[in-house]
């Protein structure tokens, strides 16, 4: 007992010291932030946390590949009163989520966030784009089908349709579909005859539920599940799926980057946003260096740098004109964006409100079927 | 004296069945990948036992080489004709192996290496059972393989792709190792894994020998509660003691520091030790250490000049577990450290989550690299040392 006391007080007063030392300055000079990996996290290396590193001399920066399960993690954080993240990327689904949890800060866009260069406020730049009051968004992404180019029958023209999912006939092969229930279920209910309008209407009823995964069923024996974004990808690459869904950035590499004979179909893709929270229960000084560095990285110009790196749509409006070229191939990335009014002919947008109220139960449903 | 066993022609009866039921073994692949195993089995089984009639009946067996050269041919372009070109490598090797195969059981020559009183049925046993460890260690071995040769891939996908099929040095490179090499990240890791490895390491054997040589003695009270309490993390699941570390570690202090990933792993390493290093004790004499003392030594000098000599095999073996517990652990390293103690395998873990990219492939040959270099090394220092002690190496 008397060891553990004296262990206890000793841990005690050296953590005292630590933190009265770090007191000294007003601003941390360490962060860590907490990102997807990858292409995605290397696109925010290069357009934000570089120029911020070289413009704050004597800060490091950390990377932690943890946001597929930040919510989690931050729960457990806050629980053992330890917060050791600073900045944290996540999906609009999941600030949400957090905000209404108290695990992330909230935020005023006016004074936190830098305007546009023409004097308009962060929060008419942003728009509709702010869903949380504790989300800061940087990118619209969408999930949306890539194919195997040389894979498709002959005499058949290529798929641009959603419905060619479902169509085994015309298009033989396996599909990769993400293991959830979201965005699966709407397209299934989008191509058994539903009005795009009604979709969410007639998801919110036991019937449609199970309208959405008897189409589902009719190719079940043909999905092979998914639940990370390099999966279809990789799938793809290996011609082991005719289709698949993921995330638009990644089939954007394996076609440009890695010249994969592969093709977007763009057809009922739906957007989604991405962005950074602040936890909850940071020291003033770490809380100070985040929001400086949540600024500088969500203004105007980075966000548009940004997509020299990969093909997300910056999330401000002022942004969007900005785009430009890819910083190493050289060709226009508008074209590959999802907000590209040729891509966007027909789109959804992530429905956060149902989803937050449906979810667990249609995800209960949807494993089950899964199991079935 | 050795008795000389000779090589026997063997009837044909004997010899086109077994033959056969290789046959009926390849077959079942062949016939797999072209459609009908079951086609397959009758087909390799047939056409085996014939050929083995016919080179050892109809031709004259002093064509030998010639024969099985041919039989190389055939099955080369019976292989192209299947499966293109690895079609014609996977025909080459198997006419290669069944030339050699009738020859070998048709001509009696499996008898040569045993002695001649041996029944059919120890034969029989003797070659089954190395054939069983042949495949043993094939299967242990093989997954390593395609790991290694996708290592090499120009392409940023886990897949063979034509050119690495048609050994185009377009579709080979060493671009993942580069990145390995270049990319901070993986170098932080790979710092990180070699700073905390050793030195958890050191503490699980220090202390884990400790604890052994008290817990071997009789006097100490609760000896099997004690010992009990320190093996657990042995037997508690992983998660559940990076659970319990990370609440802990926090209110300490400890939580995201390198010190508390090193007590953790050093926590996780201390049950090898203390088992092997027991079981070493058992066999040590306890008169040493009263000889010992008898003759003015004190007991530290015991220990270090009459105890560890002896127990050192025990203990060494006690710390390489306890390093590639440290080495390969990713679960306690997630909960306890934090993004600043990334380990080798927290940053493949998350890499194959997240990016499926072959660097992961490369690194991975590197540590198998490691691991037969670091083996081959300890198995030479214990033949040098069982040489100089005068054992014949085991």
């Amino acid at each position: 007992m008397k060891l553990t006391k004296t262990l206890m007080a000793t841990t005690a007063l050296t953590v005292a010291a630590a933190a009265a030392h770090a007191d000294g300055h007003g601003m941390a000079d360490s962060m860590t932030l907490v990102s997807w990996g990858g292409a995605y996290q290397s696109s925010q290396q290069k357009a934000y946390v570089e120029p911020y590193l070289a413009m704050n001399d004597g800060v490091s920066s950390t990377w932690d590949e943890s946001s597929a399960e930040a919510v989690a993690k931050l729960r457990a954080m806050n629980e053992a009163g330890n917060v050791t993240w600073d900045v944290v990327d996540v999906v609009a689904a999941d600030a949400i989520r957090l905000c209404d949890e108290g695990l992330a800060l909230e935020i005023d866009p006016d004074s936190d966030l830098a305007a546009a260069p023409d004097g308009t406020s962060a929060e008419d730049d942003f728009g509709d784009l702010l869903v949380s009051d504790c989300f800061i968004p940087q990118i619209v992404y969408s999930t949306t089908f890539g194919y195997r180019t040389d894979l498709v029958p002959e005499g058949v023209d290529a798929p641009s349709d959603i419905c060619s999912v479902f169509d085994l006939e015309t298009y033989p092969g396996k599909r990769a579909l993400e293991k959830r229930p979201i965005n699966n279920m709407e397209w299934a209910l989008l191509c058994d005859g539903v009005a795009k309008e009604d979709v969410y209407d007639v998801l919110e009823t036991d019937e449609g539920q199970d309208q959405a995964l008897a189409k589902l069923g009719t190719i079940k024996d043909s999905v092979v599940w998914w639940s990370a974004g390099a999966d279809t990808p990789q799938l793809l690459a290996d011609g082991e799926v005719f289709m698949g869904s993921t995330y638009n950035g990644r089939l954007f590499s394996a076609i440009v980057e890695q010249n994969q004979p592969i093709g977007m179909m763009w057809d009922a893709q739906v957007f989604d946003l991405d962005g950074w929270i602040i936890p909850a229960g940071l020291s003033d000084d770490r809380l100070a260096r985040a929001k400086d560095f949540v600024k500088f990285a969500t203004d105007t110009q980075r966000l548009a740098d940004q997509s020299k790196y990969i093909s997300y749509g910056p999330a401000r409006a002022s942004s969007a004109p900005m785009v430009g070229q890819h910083a190493e191939l050289g060709i226009d990335m508008a074209p590959h964006m999802p907000t590209d009014p040729a891509n966007a002919a027909n789109t959804f947008l992530y429905n956060y409100e149902f989803w937050a109220d449906y979810r667990d139960d249609i995800d209960a449903k949807f494993q089950a079927w899964l199991a079935q | 004296m050795a008795v000389e066993t000779q090589a026997i022609k063997r009837p044909i009866n004997f010899a086109a069945p077994t033959v056969g039921g290789f046959g009926a073994f390849f077959g079942t692949f062949v016939g797999a990948s072209n459609g009908s195993s079951i086609l397959g089995i009758l087909a390799g089984f047939v056409i085996m036992a014939a050929i083995a009639y016919v080179l050892l009946e109809v031709l004259d067996t002093g064509m030998e080489k010639s024969a099985r050269w041919g039989l190389v041919a055939l099955m080369v372009v019976a292989g192209f004709l299947l499966g293109g070109i690895p079609g014609a490598v996977v025909g080459g090797l198997l006419g290669w192996f069944f030339g050699w195969l009738i020859y070998w059981v048709g001509m009696g020559r499996y008898r040569v290496p045993l002695p001649p009183y041996l029944t059919g049925g120890q034969v029989l046993w003797h070659y089954t059972f190395r054939v069983m460890c042949g495949a043993i260690f094939f299967f242990l071995v093989s997954p390593l393989v395609p790991v290694i040769w996708l290592s090499f891939n120009a392409q940023d996908f886990f897949t063979i792709t034509p050119e690495m099929l048609r050994f185009d040095p377009e579709g080979y490179s060493f671009k993942h190792y580069r990145d390995f090499f270049t990319s901070s990240e993986w170098q932080q890791a790979l710092r990180n894994s070699l700073i905390i490895a050793p030195l958890a390491t050191f503490l699980s054997v220090s202390f884990g020998t400790l604890a052994a040589i008290g817990l071997s003695s009789e006097h100490v009270p609760f000896r099997r509660a004690i010992m009990a309490i320190l093996i657990s993390p042995m037997i508690v699941p992983l998660i559940i003691s990076a659970a319990g570390m990370y609440f802990f570690y926090s209110r300490m202090g400890l939580q995201g520091t390198l010190f508390g990933v090193v007590l953790a792993h050093a926590a996780l390493g201390i049950p090898f030790v203390i088992i092997t290093v027991t079981a070493t004790l058992v066999s040590f004499d306890r008169s040493l250490t009263r000889a010992a003392a008898n003759m003015g030594a004190d007991p530290v000098t015991t220990f270090f000049r009459v105890q560890m000599p002896l127990i050192l095999p025990g203990v060494i073996s006690g710390g390489l577990f306890a390093f590639i517990t440290s080495f390969d652990e990713v679960v306690v390293v997630i909960f306890v450290g934090s993004a600043k103690q990334q380990t080798l395998p927290w940053q493949m873990f998350t890499g194959l989550r997240e990016q499926i990219s072959p660097t992961i492939l490369a690194v991975a040959t590197i540590l198998v690299c490691i691991s037969i270099a670091l083996l081959t090394t300890l198995e030479l220092l214990r033949r040098r040392s069982e040489r100089l002690r005068g054992m014949s190496p085991g």
